[in-house]
This record gives C-alpha cells, sequence and structure tokens, in this order.
C-alpha cells in the first residue's frame, strides 16, 4: 500500500485525468473530422519547447508550456495561411507545416545535443510518467497532511487545472460548440460565431496537448483524443452518451494501461515495468478495435438500432 | 562551405555519394508517389503507414537481437517495418471503408496505437541486453552518417525499382486519381490499383525510414507534391516536377548534413524539401502569393480607372485618393480634379464601351454568361469588329447629360 502511494497514485492520477480531459475534447475533434489537428499539435511541441529552451535557458515548465503553446498557435495559423493562401488542401498543408516545423525542432535538437542538455526525441515522445514519485505519500495519512501534500509533484495540479478549464469550456460553450461541430452554417445564421469557437477549441486542444506532453509524452496524447472519443462514437447515435462512453473508455485504458505495463512483466517473471504511456495508448487502440468489431451503432448509415 | 563543396560535387568520397544518390532515388520517388496520393486527397495516410513501421521495427530487432545478439540486420529491420506498416494500412482503409469513422480518425487512432505499441516494445528491448540498441533511435529520426556501404546500396537499389514501378504505371494511377468511375468502365480493377499505390507508398516510407526516421519521412510524400502543385496544372508535369524537387531537396539535405559532425540528415532534407515549397508558394506565376497580389492589385486598379472614368463622364466630382492618383498619372484629370481633353474624351469611350456591355448583355444574355463578365476588357478585344457595328446600329441613343 505504501508502495502505491509513493509511486504509483500520483502518476495514475495524472493519467487518469490526461485520458479523460483528451477523450472529452476528443470527442468534439472525431466530429468534426478534425481528429489529426491534435496531431499536428504535439508534434510541434517539440520545436516550441527547443526553442523556448534555446531563449530562456531553462527547463522551467512554465517556460515550456509556453512556448509549446505558442508553437501550437502559429502552426494552426500557418496552416490555414497555407491552406487559404496556396489554395493547397487542408490535409496536405498540415502535413507540411507540422513534419516542417518537427523538423525544425530536431534539428535544433542535435545541433545543441553536444552541449549536455537533459532533453531529446525520446524523452519528448514517451513521456517520463514513471519518475512522478511523491516522496512524502508514506500512507494513507499522507493524503491528510499538508505537509505531505505540498511535495505533491507540480504536474498534477498542472494536469487537474487544465482539466477542470476543459470541462467548464465544454459546460459553458456546450451549444455553440455542438451547433458549430454539426452544423457550422446554421451555427453562423445563429450569431454563436463558429469561427471563435473553432479558435477556443483548437486552443483548449493545445493547452490539454501540453499540459499532457509534460508529464507523459505526445503519443498518448494523440491517442487519446481519438481513440475513446472514435470508440464512443460506434457505441450511440446520441453526443451526450458518446461523451459518457468516451470517459468510461478513458478511465478504462488510463487504469488498465498503467497497471498493465506495471504488472504484466512481473507475471512474465521479468523484474521490470514497460513504458505506462505507452501501454495506455495501446490499450486505448484495443478499445477502439473492440468498438469497430461490435460496436451497436458502428455502421455508417447511423441507422443500425433504431432506439 | 568547402565540405558542403565537395560533398556537392560528389568528391567527399564513395559512401557519401552513394548515400546521396540514394536519398536523391528515393526523395523522387516519394514524390512521385506522394503527387498521386494528394490527387487522391489522401495526403496523411503516409502518417499512418510511418508511424505503424514501429512495432514491426521493434519486433524484428527484439527476434533478431535474441536470435543473433544484435539486432541491427537492415533487410529484416525493414521486412518487419513492412509488416506492420501493411498491417496498419489494412486497418486504416478497413475502419474507413467498414465503419461510420472518416478516415481522419481512422488515421490517427492507427498511429498512435501502433506508435505507442512500437514504445511498449522498445522499453522491453531496453530491459534486455541486446546489442545495437542506439542502432534503433537512428529510426526515429534518421541517419545516414554511420550508414554502411551494403545498407546504402540496399536502399539507392529499392528507390530505383520504386521509380521504375511508378513510371510504368503511371497512366493507370492518374486515371485512378481523377476519374475511378471511368476507370472502372474501362476494365481496370480499381480497387486493386489502389492498393498497388498504396502499397508502392509503404515500400517508399519503409526503404526511407534509414534516410529521414519515421516521423520525418511524411514530409517526402507531401512537401514536394504539394509544391510541384504551384507550378503547373497538368498531372503529368505535376509528378514529374515532383519527382524532380523531391530529388533536390534529398540532394541538398544529404549534402548539408555532410558539412558537419552529427548534423542529422532527415531534417536537412525536410527544410530543404521545405524551402523548396516556400519558394513555390511565394514566387510561383500561376498560384503564388506574390502572383494573386499583383494580380489583384492590377485588378483594383483597372476597376478604379474605369469607375474613376465613368464619374467624370457624369460630370460626378471623385474622391477616392487611388482613383485620382490613377487619373492624374494618366494626364486624365488636373490637379483640381477636372477633366483635361484627354480626360474627356478618354471618359466618352469608357462610357460608351460601357452602353456597349450593357447592350450586349441584355441583348445576348447567354452568350454573355461566357464571356468575361466584369466588363473590364474592352469589348474590342472580346467581340469581332462586325459585331460591334451591329451592335452600335441597335445602341439607343445616348441621352445628353450636359
Amino acid at each position: 500500500m505504501n508502495e502505491f502511494m509513493m509511486f504509483s497514485l500520483v502518476p495514475l492520477t495524472i493519467a487518469i485525468i490526461i485520458s479523460m480531459t483528451c477523450a472529452l475534447l476528443g470527442n468534439f475533434l472525431v466530429l468534426r473530422r478534425q481528429s489529426l489537428i491534435g496531431d499536428a499539435i504535439s508534434h510541434v511541441a517539440l520545436p516550441g519547447i527547443v526553442v523556448s529552451f534555446l531563449i530562456t535557458g531553462t527547463l522551467a515548465s512554465l517556460a515550456m508550456m509556453l512556448g509549446a503553446g505558442v508553437a501550437a498557435l502559429v502552426t494552426v495559423a500557418l496552416i490555414e495561411l497555407v491552406r487559404r493562401l496556396g489554395r493547397v488542401e487542408g490535409t496536405a498543408a498540415m502535413g507540411v507545416v507540422f513534419t516542417s516545423l518537427f523538423a525544425v525542432g530536431v534539428l535544433l535538437l542535435e545541433w545543441h545535443g553536444a552541449s549536455g542538455v537533459h532533453l531529446d526525441v525520446e524523452h519528448a515522445l514517451y513521456g517520463n510518467l514513471e519518475s512522478l514519485i511523491w516522496f512524502d505519500g508514506v500512507s494513507l495519512a499522507s493524503l491528510f497532511d499538508p505537509q505531505a501534500l505540498a511535495d505533491l509533484p507540480p504536474q498534477l495540479g498542472r494536469a487537474a487545472w487544465v482539466g477542470l478549464v476543459v470541462v467548464a469550456f465544454v459546460v459553458v460553450m456546450r451549444r455553440p460548440l455542438v451547433l458549430a461541430s454539426f452544423d457550422p452554417d446554421f451555427a453562423a445564421s445563429m450569431r454563436t460565431r463558429p469561427a471563435l469557437v473553432d479558435l477556443m477549441l483548437v486552443t483548449l486542444v493545445a493547452v490539454a496537448a501540453i499540459a499532457a506532453f509534460e508529464a507523459v509524452g505526445s503519443i498518448i496524447v494523440i491517442a487519446m483524443f481519438i481513440c475513446p472519443a472514435a470508440a464512443a462514437r460506434l457505441m450511440t447515435n446520441r453526443l451526450g452518451v458518446q461523451i459518457v462512453w468516451s470517459q468510461v473508455f478513458a478511465l478504462l485504458a488510463a487504469v488498465g494501461g498503467y497497471l498493465l505495463a506495471g504488472e504484466a512483466p512481473r507475471w512474465l517473471g521479468f523484474d521490470t515495468s514497460l513504458s505506462a504511456a505507452g501501454m495506455i495508448a495501446s490499450l486505448a487502440g484495443l478499445i477502439l478495435l473492440a468498438a469497430c468489431l461490435f460496436g451497436p451503432c458502428r455502421a455508417r448509415t447511423g441507422a443500425a438500432h433504431q432506439d | 562551405m568547402e565540405t558542403w563543396w565537395r560533398a556537392l560535387t560528389f568528391t567527399l568520397g564513395y559512401n557519401t555519394s552513394l548515400v546521396t544518390v540514394g536519398a536523391m532515388l528515393l526523395a523522387a520517388a516519394a514524390g512521385m508517389v506522394g503527387s498521386y496520393i494528394l490527387l487522391r486527397k489522401r495526403a496523411l495516410v503516409s502518417d499512418a503507414i510511418s508511424h505503424a513501421t514501429l512495432p514491426g521495427l521493434a519486433l524484428a530487432f527484439l527476434v533478431m537481437g535474441i536470435w543473433q545478439g544484435d539486432g541491427r540486420v537492415l533487410p529484416v529491420l525493414l521486412a518487419g517495418a513492412a509488416g506492420s506498416a501493411a498491417l496498419g494500412l489494412w486497418l486504416v482503409q478497413r475502419i474507413a471503408e467498414r465503419t461510420r469513422l472518416g478516415e481522419d480518425a481512422a488515421i490517427g487512432a492507427v498511429l498512435s496505437t501502433f506508435f505507442a505499441f512500437g514504445v511498449v516494445l522498445i522499453t522491453v528491448i531496453q530491459t534486455l541486453s541486446v546489442r545495437g540498441q542506439s542502432g534503433l533511435n537512428s529510426y526515429l529520426v534518421g541517419a545516414t552518417a554511420g550508414m554502411l556501404y551494403s545498407e546504402a546500396l540496399l536502399i539507392a537499389a529499392c528507390a530505383l525499382g520504386l521509380l521504375v514501378a511508378l513510371l510504368v504505371w503511371r497512366r493507370d494511377f492518374l486515371l485512378l486519381c481523377f476519374d475511378p468511375a471511368f476507370a472502372r468502365t474501362q476494365g481496370y480493377n480499381t480497387s486493386r490499383l489502389d492498393l498497388l499505390l498504396l502499397l508502392l507508398l509503404m515500400a517508399v516510407v519503409v526503404i526511407g525510414l534509414k534516410v529521414t526516421g519515421l516521423i520525418l519521412i511524411v514530409a517526402l510524400t507531401i512537401i514536394p507534391p504539394v509544391a510541384a502543385r504551384f507550378w503547373t496544372d497538368q498531372p503529368m508535369r505535376m509528378v514529374a516536377l515532383a519527382a524532380l524537387l523531391g530529388a533536390l531537396a534529398g540532394y541538398l539535405g544529404v549534402t548539408l548534413s555532410s558539412v558537419r559532425e552529427g548534423l542529422p540528415t532527415g531534417p536537412l532534407i525536410v527544410l530543404s524539401a521545405f524551402g523548396l515549397f516556400l519558394i513555390s508558394f511565394l514566387f510561383s506565376p500561376r498560384r503564388g502569393v506574390l502572383a494573386s497580389l499583383l494580380a489583384y492589385q492590377r485588378l483594383r486598379r483597372r476597376v478604379h480607372l474605369r469607375q474613376g472614368l465613368l464619374a467624370l463622364g457624369r460630370n460626378e466630382p471623385i474622391f477616392d485618393g487611388l482613383t485620382l492618383r490613377l487619373l492624374r498619372r494618366r494626364g486624365l484629370v488636373r490637379r483640381d480634379g477636372v477633366a483635361t481633353p484627354a480626360g474627356e474624351a478618354a471618359a466618352r469611350d469608357a462610357e460608351h464601351e460601357e452602353r456597349l456591355w450593357a447592350h450586349y448583355r441584355r441583348r445576348y444574355p447567354d452568350d454573355a454568361l461566357h464571356r468575361e463578365h466584369a466588363g473590364l476588357t474592352p469589348i474590342g478585344q472580346v467581340l469581332s469588329a462586325d459585331a460591334i457595328m451591329a451592335l452600335e446600329a441597335e445602341l439607343p441613343p445616348a441621352e445628353v447629360t450636359r
């Protein structure tokens, strides 16, 4: 139990919060067929962080998040610029922009890699969920001990804040958000400003991606934006129910993946653990696969079941 | 600088030259296959394919490592990568076809899940004592510096084979991109052709892993075709141009990376390609930003000039600054805004022209629809002299304005 408090409680909580947050936003991305914007944003977080490191010289979280946030906004702006001015198709414009920016990030990283900075591509991709140890968390009583609570890794607080902001956004903006997702033209005629809603959604996606990026790496972010929401889409024809399903799937993937990463090797007789972030994302993919095979509303017509 | 020049002129040693040629062939093949994929509006499928190679790569490394002690055997690794990429591709196709999810969700789900599973496998590898583990990281961002002669030869040969295959099937693919229904009536098996195209894309991606790394190979299949699209409206020329631009990017990237120790090849190739894209984006005479801007300015000036002349003809005062400037520069109005004799003549011409256009539009509305409808082109350039004579004869007499 004490071991669990110290080593597993914080990473598990962070994984759950981030998975559910990303899955919540993912519902709208999947509905709008914009799933890949999450992919693009989590790729460009790398150049953002490298540039912010080169400018400020620190790996402080605030600087990193600011750099990644600016990079995300720059990316969205550049994609729109290439799409509109160059009359390039949307996905192709996205491909041009995010791969180029990622290349800049890798180049800068390798260029300055010799100076012994602890910042590498692998870290950015895989994250280091396992290293978030709560040293003062020795027993259940620590949960009520203010001194021990003060020692909680700061990533936990940040993830919680981002999760709250995202939930608040979805609750407050649910009508314009739903309207803009299903029928942007009608939304525009109702003066709900679909363009503004789009921008806010993308910004929140970036915020969630960056908060997650710092704690768990960018792979899990892309998986969590898409897999639970896509799987939930195959379960129901109602948006509210779909959101609930996506949250359940995200929770399942986070808890199951984390435990599996820690325990599976021990069952096979190895005394190691696997990448928790990778396992969570893999499990989310398996859930989607199951939904694709057995989901009650998987057919394209959407009229598989009348209810 | 000097090293770069020597690399550019292929005098930096046999190995570097071979790598350069291999990268150029690969990038050319990527540009060609990417053009068809772009025309089919599925540019990011290659993103899913490239990320899906990781688990196969890691699995092959694991198997070879346990079996032989060292996992770095390029042909086996590439075969493993191709296997898992094919599985990923099949899943994307099935999800997009059989379920209600869009292709974007299918791509995103496959790429993230496969990559994540690859990461899990890599952590497995790290716990085992297999030699050559650092070699696996070079597949993430690419490294040509430590490439063996046999590896470079393999890549170059495969890229050459792909180029030949793409040349052989170029017309079939084109038909598939523009009119699949017509292709079917002509007896082509379109779904098999589609599969062939995707398999060629997969082959390009897998072979490119060692050169640019699995995250950046996507760029080689997207950026050169997009850049080529700016220069031409003919699909075959676009494919050829994409191959050329890709090869150029490969050439610049590999040679640049040989300038200094430890410069990664992949990002440099991608950034070279992006540079070529930027040049196309800005300066292409057809669809470039600069050309569009100039065309817009020209149109704006013509509209202002015409409106100014019509205002002069109707004796109305002109307040717009640009209109006044344009008229003054041509000597059509004096400084105080009063028309010069030349200006009055031009104004009468413009008025006459406007009436001719208006009459033409009334008389032959269908024909007028097909002509340039802004009414800015002199009517003499659009209609024959006889037609204008006939129109003028029908023209009602102008009401006298002054």
